[in-house]
This record gives structure tokens, C-alpha cells and sequence, in this order.
């Protein structure tokens, strides 16, 4: 498995739009960080460039590149491997090189420009997102046996989880906003891992005062270490349940 | 040798294989015949493990293949269509498959020679043609001296030089006592080596004979002709 | 016209203590020497407080008096002692440290208390760790200035006000540095007065807090980091001239509070990363002119109770939120302000947007009415509702807008 995750990275860096990624996050974050002399300012702005550009792209290209590794796939299966192997060594290997296209574009800018602790959770929050999506996009890998439904549906998750989603929240809200609703609005963010990011990087900012403003409960579970620590865990199940399905799928999955 | 028994495998209505039995034996040359959808590439899948039939068996060397893989570790596979990381050279290609089979020790690169695969292994995949690429994927499958090979298509992109190394090859290894289960649209490629034609449609084997066989029902030497004759008798 | 007398009876008692009063000094060498001493004197003595630690409390002042410390002797109420206690007009305080007083939640424990006292100076003294620092009760024409005045109060239930006044008029509280008491200025039917110069930060619950108390006027003073900022209510006449206002960041944090306020006047103030710059409740006809609003998460809040109340030439940069209101009737006015969201154009370049401004956004509606909503702060899809609502405004209150919008920020330094 070693063998095929080091062959897929080493191929994987070696992509032009992987590169390009890499370059067009880290002149973003140079700019960002270096017109504003506030840092707190300047984290908000690529905190929004992360939550656009990360699910997107992560499950766009992602899809696509397991589609067309499909042909690599049955050669390495023809090999005496695992399928459970091939597919995961597929999976860390991809997640593995967005991950450092990520840490190039938006980490290191952030350890020149703001070396502070919120920047590391920035960072974190980025990488995170990156696993759930490359992992989405794997679970629409095994689901879809055509390229263009897949690729389709990868669209659409995307959009789905960056905007579609909090629209339907704030519907939501709006309709029960005389029930409530705290707390089940504190369980269906953790149905989204764009939200989760938001909010696990907003608690390390001082704009976090804005939401505990709005009711006790987000003060009290947000404001405190348990509410990164719970943004954390949902999107690590974000990342695990994913991956766990399209194992069990794709073991039973003609090729 | 592989036996078959009673293999079905459907997607949704279309029965891509229907109740196939079969039994190929080690030291022959099979040759997969039969028109687009009969099955053919459903059957090698399933015997390589990628497809996955609701029906029946598949029995390699005596080992059945269900929920198995060490299996394959006897098998090279040639797929009709040789697609590779577009940015990976040849040379990481070869050495990522050594690296997954850390088993076999010894290879045989006599098709990475004669194919000249090794003059250009340091361009990338992308920067490849189809004719190298099939090239590249024929000496994957050469590579660990399996006992059964099966190729998919394997002179459809060749040139003719190539084609009849790697038909050379084949009958070299044939002579070796392996296996070969070989599917082609251009039978006049497999002449000369095929040992026994299995004729497939709509999922059923029409017939399964010897070259002999066919040579004598039909009178014909020409396995071209010899084929289409004994189609014409069956109909 | 008020502080011009009080100034010429300081002069006043000033000559008179110079033209046939005694000078005595007292040492830290008995216990008890301090209140002897005091009793000693005849009124319109000074007294020269010597250098030393006084461990003596209850200190009773009833005669005309000037105290002076030579070069701050302390006086030490060892945690559980009240201090000085004036109750005689016309008494000067000047230079001692005062310090350690107990601390009750039954009586109102303070280092200074003026009770029924008029024209008491109270000055370049340092209050350390005390429950209330200087206590003003019924007490007019009184200064307290220059002043530092610091506690270590951790709630509100165990501490006092740094100055806190009752009942009282024609003060002047100048220059004075308050820090860590529960309100750094208390006033309670305090009218008439002059709150100066003065630097109140890091108090447990607000920089300021004023309530009936009109016609006080409020200059210059930096109120930062405190609990929830300054709150004033239920006067009329207030005016807040060049204040600074920083940092009051918190989930119930105002730079201002304002309640039941009418016919002020707030001027050329700054408001600097507050959570809520200013929160208006039932105001009217004040006057919002030329302040600086920056880096504010809601600039202001104001409340549908409002009107009448005029906004102009004010800056308005960088805050999250510019105007919040729960309600769509508007009856104030905003005009020539300058925004920093606002995307309007100047076709007759006279400076002055030709599209009107709408402060409030879609998004702050929402959240104003489900606080719920707050949850999706800087998600994408608040910026695409606000961007839906300026051009199809359906939820904005119509009325709430600036006509005239500058097209740049004013300077206002």
C-alpha cells in the first residue's frame, strides 16, 4: 500500500492544476496578509478563500482523478493486492498531495505573515476540509460508474455543502424561530463541514464574541474548548464515514 | 488452469454471461472470440476478480477465486486500453508494479528489451502514444513469468513488427506450458497460435473446440475462414 | 459659571488658611496620631501628613481643613477598616495614598467619603485596592482630580465604584485614573457636573455609569476593556464630547448604552473594536454628530423606541455590522455619514453619493429577529442575501437611510 501512495503523490505533485492550486492560494494569502496590517483581518479573508476554494476544488478534482484512474485501478487489481488497499492508497495519496498544495499555498504564507496560533487552527481547519472532500469524492467515485454523472454530482455536492445548505438553514431558522432551536441548530451544522470549519476557526478569533452575542447556549458550548473539540470530531467522521463506505461499496463493486 | 463453472454474472436486464461452463488447460492458447457485448470482457473480469458474478464458480490452479487475491499473483493481465498515471515515467511505472509485487524476485524483461521499452523510459505516461502505451502494458503482463496470462486485445495497437514479437513470446511461453486466454477482433493475428477458439454470444458459448477440430469439421486450414464457415453451419 | 465659583472659594479658603491659620504636621510614631491630630487643629489649619504607614481608620474631618501628604504616607485600613470620612465643607485631601479598605456588601465601604460636604478638593491621591474609592453623598461643588484609583475587584457582587457620587451637583471629576472596581464612574442623581480627562479601564462591570443624572457634560475621557463599557440612562441633557471608547469586547459589551437618554449630545467621539458601539432604547433628539466608528462588530444598535435622533457626518469603517434595528419604522435621521460599504457613485462630483445608502443589512435584520441566525456569521450565503437585498429590498426598513452619503470618510482629528 506504501508502494502505491508514494507512486500516486509522486505523480500526483507533478500536476499542472495541482501546482496551480498551490500558487494561485499562496498569492492570495501573500496579498491578503501583506495589505493588512491586522491579522486577525487578513485570516478572515483566506478563512473565506478556504471555504470557497477548498470543498470545491477537493471534490472536483478529486472525482475527476478517480475516474480517470480507473484503467490504473484494474491494472493494480490485476496485481495480487487488496482492493481495500488500492483504494485507500488511492484515497491517501490524493488527500495526501491537496494537502500539501494547501499547506504550500496557505500554510507557509501564514507562518511567514502571522505566525500566531489562530493560524495554525486556520491551517488545520483547511487540511480537514480537504480529507472530507477528497473523501466525498471518493464515496462519488464508487457510487457512480459514469464519469459525467460523477463529475456532475461532484458539482453539485460541492455547491450543496458551500451554499445550498446554509440557505436551507437559514429557512429553517426562519420558520421555527419561535421554537427552540438552538440546539438543533448546533446538530445540523455538524451535517456540514464547511460550517464546521467556519465556526471551529471563527472560535479562535475574537468575531467569536458576535455569535456567543446571539444566545447562552452558543456561548456556552462554543465558547469553549468542547466546541472546537466537538467541530473537530464531526469532521474527522466527515472524513472516516465517508472513506468507510466507499470500502464497503466499492468490495462489491464491478469494475 | 482455470475452470469455470456455471458463471453468471447480469447488469440490471442485460445478461452479460449466462450459466458459462468452461475448462482451460495449461500449455494451450485460447482464443476468446465472439461480436461486441458477448461477454468476453465480463468473463476475463471475472476471472481477474474486477467483476464480480452473482453466480456460480472459479476455480485457478484448484484455488476458487471468491473472496480471494493472492490468486492473481498468477496471473498477467494486458488490458485492451493501457491508461497510466499521465505523470509518472515508464521506468516508475515498472518499478511501482516491482515494488507491489515484492514476492517475485525474478524478471522477465525480454519484451522490455525487444520492445525498446527501455530506450524511452524516462518519458512520461501523458507524453505516450497508444501503440506504447499497449507496448508498456505487454511487458507488465510478461513481467513476473506468471503461469496464465490474458491478454485483452493485445496486437490491436501494434505495429506489425511488434505484433509478431509479442506473438513469438507467446508461443515461447506456450511451449513453457502456460496458459494463455487471449480475446482479438483480427483473428489473422492469432493464427499460428491459437490452440482452441471458445466462441462467445450474448453471453453463451456457442462452441469450444480444438483448432484441429475446427480445421477438420470445416476443411479449412485458414482459421479466418475456418471460423466463419462453422458460424455459418451453427446458424 | 459654576466652576468659576468653585474655583474662587478654593482661592478663597486658600488665603484664609494662609492669613491666619497654623500649619501642624503629624508622624506615623503612635497608633492613632492621625484622628489626634486632627483634632488638634483649629479649622482652616493644614495639616502635613509626614511620610509613614498610618494603620488608622475611621478618620472623621468635621472642620474646615486642608490635609496635604508629604510625598504619599499611606494610611491602611488593613482590609477591613473605612478610611476618611468628611463631613464639613470646604476640606482639601491632597497627596496621600490610601489603601486596604474592607470590604461589606451591608455598608459602602470607601478609602474618601464625602457625606453632606460641599466644596471638597480631592486631589493627586492614590487609592489603592479599596471598595469604593472616593464616595460622594449629597455632597455639591466638589473636585476630584488627578486622582489614581485602582482596585482588583474579580465580580460585582464584593466591589465598589472607583468615584462613585449620590445625589450631588456641580462636581468636577478630572484627570482621575480608575481601573478595576465594579463601575469606574457611578453617578445617581448627579446633575450639572464636569467628567474630564479621565482614564477608566478594566472595571468589573461598566467604564461609566450614570442614571437620572442631568446636564452633565462628559469630555475626553478613554473608557476601555471594561466588562460591558459604559451604560447611561434616564437623563436628559447629557452631552459626550471626545471621548475614546476602546475595546469593550464582550457578548454583552457597549461602548455605549444608552436608555431613556434625550436632547444630547454625543460629538466627535471614537469607537474603536467594541462588540456594539452605541445601543439606543427609547432616545430622543440626540444629536450624533462627527464621531468615528471603527472595527465595531454592530457600529450601532438602534432600537425601533428611538426617534428623532440625528446622525451626521460620522465615519463608519471596517465594522462588521453598521446599523442593527429590530424594527421597520424609522424615525431618525442619517445624513452625510460616511460609509465604508457604500458602493455608490458621484456623477455631479460634489462629494456626495447620488444613490441613497441603506445601513442596515438584510443579514443584521435577520439575525436582529432570530438571534439564532448569528450562527452563520461570515458564511457565503449572509454576503449573497445582502447582496440580493440591495437590489430587491423586501426586509430593510426603507426609511433607515443616509440620502446623502460621502463618497470619502471625514477627517475628524
Amino acid at each position: 500500500m506504501k508502494t502505491i501512495i508514494k507512486y500516486v503523490t509522486l505523480d500526483l505533485v507533478r500536476n499542472k492544476i495541482m501546482i496551480i492550486y498551490a500558487l494561485i492560494l499562496a498569492a492570495l494569502s501573500f496579498s491578503v496578509l501583506s495589505i493588512d496590517s491586522n491579522s486577525s483581518k487578513g485570516l478572515l479573508s483566506l478563512l473565506n478563500v478556504t471555504l470557497l476554494f477548498v470543498p470545491i476544488i477537493s471534490i472536483l478534482f478529486a472525482t475527476i482523478y478517480f475516474f480517470n484512474s480507473i484503467e490504473f485501478i484494474e491494472l493494480l487489481l490485476s496485481q495480487p493486492v487488496k482492493r481495500n488497499k488500492v483504494l485507500l492508497a488511492e484515497y491517501i495519496g490524493l488527500a495526501a498531495t491537496l494537502c500539501i498544495a494547501y499547506t504550500i499555498g496557505i500554510g507557509i504564507p501564514l507562518a511567514i505573515l502571522a505566525p500566531v496560533y489562530a493560524s495554525v487552527v486556520l491551517l488545520v481547519s483547511g487540511l480537514l476540509l480537504t480529507l472530507c472532500f477528497s473523501a466525498i469524492a471518493l464515496l462519488i467515485f464508487v457510487l457512480f460508474k459514469d464519469k459525467t454523472k460523477g463529475i456532475g454530482a461532484a458539482i453539485i455536492t460541492g455547491l450543496f455543502f458551500t451554499l445550498l445548505f446554509d440557505g436551507l438553514l437559514i429557512i429553517f431558522i426562519y420558520s421555527f424561530s419561535d421554537y427552540p432551536i438552538d440546539k438543533p441548530i448546533l446538530g445540523i451544522i455538524s451535517f456540514n463541514p464547511v460550517d464546521l470549519a467556519r465556526i471551529l476557526m471563527l472560535l479562535q478569533l475574537d468575531v467569536a464574541v458576535m455569535m456567543g452575542y446571539s444566545g447562552a447556549l452558543f456561548k456556552k458550548f462554543l465558547g469553549t474548548a468542547t466546541g472546537s473539540v466537538y467541530t473537530v470530531v464531526c469532521m474527522l467522521f466527515w472524513v472516516i464515514v465517508p472513506l468507510f463506505i466507499s470500502l464497503k461499496i466499492f468490495k462489491k463493486r464491478d469494475l | 488452469m482455470i475452470r469455470i463453472k456455471e458463471l453468471t454474472k447480469t447488469f440490471g436486464k442485460f445478461t452479460a454471461l449466462n450459466n458459462i461452463s468452461l475448462e482451460l488447460k495449461t500449455g494451450s492458447v485460447v482464443s476468446l472470440l465472439g461480436p461486441n457485448g458477448s461477454g468476453k470482457t465480463t468473463l476475463i473480469k471475472s476471472i481477474l476478480g474486477l467483476v464480480i458474478p452473482e453466480k456460480g464458480e472459479i476455480v485457478i490452479n484448484g484455488q476458487p477465486i471468491k473472496n480471494n487475491w493472492e490468486y492473481r499473483s498468477q496471473i498477467g493481465y494486458m488490458p485492451q486500453i493501457g491508461r497510466y498515471p499521465d505523470n509518472m515515467t515508464i521506468a516508475q511505472v515498472i518499478n511501482m508494479i516491482k515494488e507491489v509485487r515484492a514476492d517475485v524476485k525474478a524478471y522477465d524483461e525480454d519484451l522490455i528489451h525487444g520492445l525498446g521499452i527501455n530506450k524511452v523510459q524516462n518519458k512520461t505516461m501523458r507524453s505516450l502514444s497508444g501503440g506504447t502505451r499497449q507496448k508498456v502494458s505487454a511487458c507488465l503482463a510478461f513481467l513476473f513469468s506468471p503461469d496464465i496470462f490474458i491478454l485483452d486485445e493485445p496486437t490491436a495497437g501494434l505495429d506489425p513488427l511488434s505484433s509478431e514479437l509479442l506473438k513469438e513470446k507467446i508461443i515461447a511461453e506456450k511451449k513453457k506450458g502456460k496458459l494463455f486466454l487471449i480475446t482479438s477482433h483480427v483473428l489473422s493475428d492469432l493464427e499460428g497460435i491459437t490452440s482452441n477458439v471458445v466462441y462467445l454470444q450474448d453471453g453463451n458459448i456457442v462452441f469450444y473446440k480444438t483448432i484441429e477440430e475446427i480445421q477438420t469439421v470445416t476443411g479449412e486450414s485458414r482459421l479466418n475462414k475456418a471460423v466463419a464457415v462453422l458460424m455459418q453451419e451453427i446458424k | 459659571m459654576r466652576r468659576a465659583e468653585v474655583i474662587c472659594f478654593v482661592l478663597f479658603v486658600f488665603v484664609c488658611t494662609h492669613a491666619n491659620a497654623r500649619n501642624s504636621k503629624v508622624f506615623a510614631n503612635s497608633p492613632g496620631s492621625l484622628q489626634q491630630a486632627i483634632d488638634k487643629t483649629m479649622p482652616g489649619d493644614t495639616l502635613f501628613v509626614q511620610k509613614g504607614t498610618y494603620k488608622e481608620h475611621d478618620i472623621h474631618i468635621n472642620k474646615r481643613l486642608v490635609i496635604i501628604g508629604d510625598n504619599w504616607p499611606v494610611i491602611d485600613g488593613q482590609n477591613k477598616y473605612q478610611l476618611l470620612t468628611i463631613e464639613h465643607d470646604s476640606v482639601a485631601v491632597i497627596g496621600l495614598q490610601l489603601q486596604n479598605t474592607g470590604r461589606s456588601s451591608l455598608t459602602d465601604i470607601a478609602a474618601i467619603k464625602l457625606l453632606n460636604a460641599n466644596y471638597i478638593t480631592v486631589r493627586n491621591n492614590k487609592l489603592y485596592n479599596n471598595t469604593y474609592g472616593v464616595y460622594l453623598q449629597n455632597a455639591n461643588n466638589n473636585i476630584v482630580d488627578g486622582n489614581i484609583i485602582q482596585s482588583n475587584s474579580v465580580d460585582e457582587l464584593n466591589s465598589g465604584n472607583g468615584v462613585h457620587a449620590w445625589k450631588s451637583a456641580y462636581l468636577t471629576i478630572s484627570n482621575n485614573i480608575i481601573s478595576g472596581h465594579r463601575d469606574g464612574i457611578y453617578f445617581e442623581f448627579v446633575t450639572d457636573s464636569h467628567i474630564t480627562n479621565n482614564r477608566s479601564f478594566k472595571n468589573v462591570r461598566y467604564g461609566l455609569h450614570f442614571m437620572f443624572s442631568h446636564r452633565d457634560a462628559y469630555r475626553k475621557n478613554v473608557f476601555m476593556d471594561n466588562g460591558a463599557g459604559v451604560a447611561v440612562m434616564f437623563s436628559k441633557f447629557v452631552e459626550m464630547y471626545d471621548n475614546t471608547f476602546v475595546h469593550n469586547w464582550g457578548d454583552a459589551a457597549y461602548a455605549i448604552l444608552l436608555k431613556e437618554i434625550s436632547d444630547s449630545k454625543i460629538i466627535h467621539n471614537r469607537f474603536i473594536k467594541n462588540t456594539v458601539g452605541i445601543y439606543f432604547e427609547g432616545t430622543s433628539r440626540i444629536q450624533v454628530l462627527n464621531n468615528e466608528f471603527k472595527e465595531n462588530g454592530w457600529a450601532m444598535r438602534v432600537q425601533a423606541s428611538c426617534s428623532e435622533n440625528n446622525f451626521e457626518r460620522n465615519n463608519f469603517e471596517s465594522n462588521s455590522f453598521d446599523v442593527a434595528t429590530n424594527g421597520t419604522m424609522m424615525l431618525n435621521t442619517f445624513r452625510q455619514n460616511y460609509w465604508d460599504k457604500y458602493d455608490g457613485y458621484d456623477l455631479d462630483k460634489n462629494r456626495i453619493g447620488d444613490v441613497p445608502y441603506y445601513p442596515v443589512s438584510m443579514y443584521s435584520v435577520v439575525t436582529e429577529k432570530i438571534p439564532a441566525a448569528m450562527i452563520l456569521y461570515r458564511s457565503f450565503i449572509t454576503d449573497i442575501m445582502d447582496q440580493v437585498e440591495k437590489i430587491l429590498p423586501s426586509v430593510t426598513p426603507d426609511q433607515l437611510k443616509d440620502d446623502a452619503p460621502m463618497m470619502k470618510s471625514w477627517n475628524l482629528q
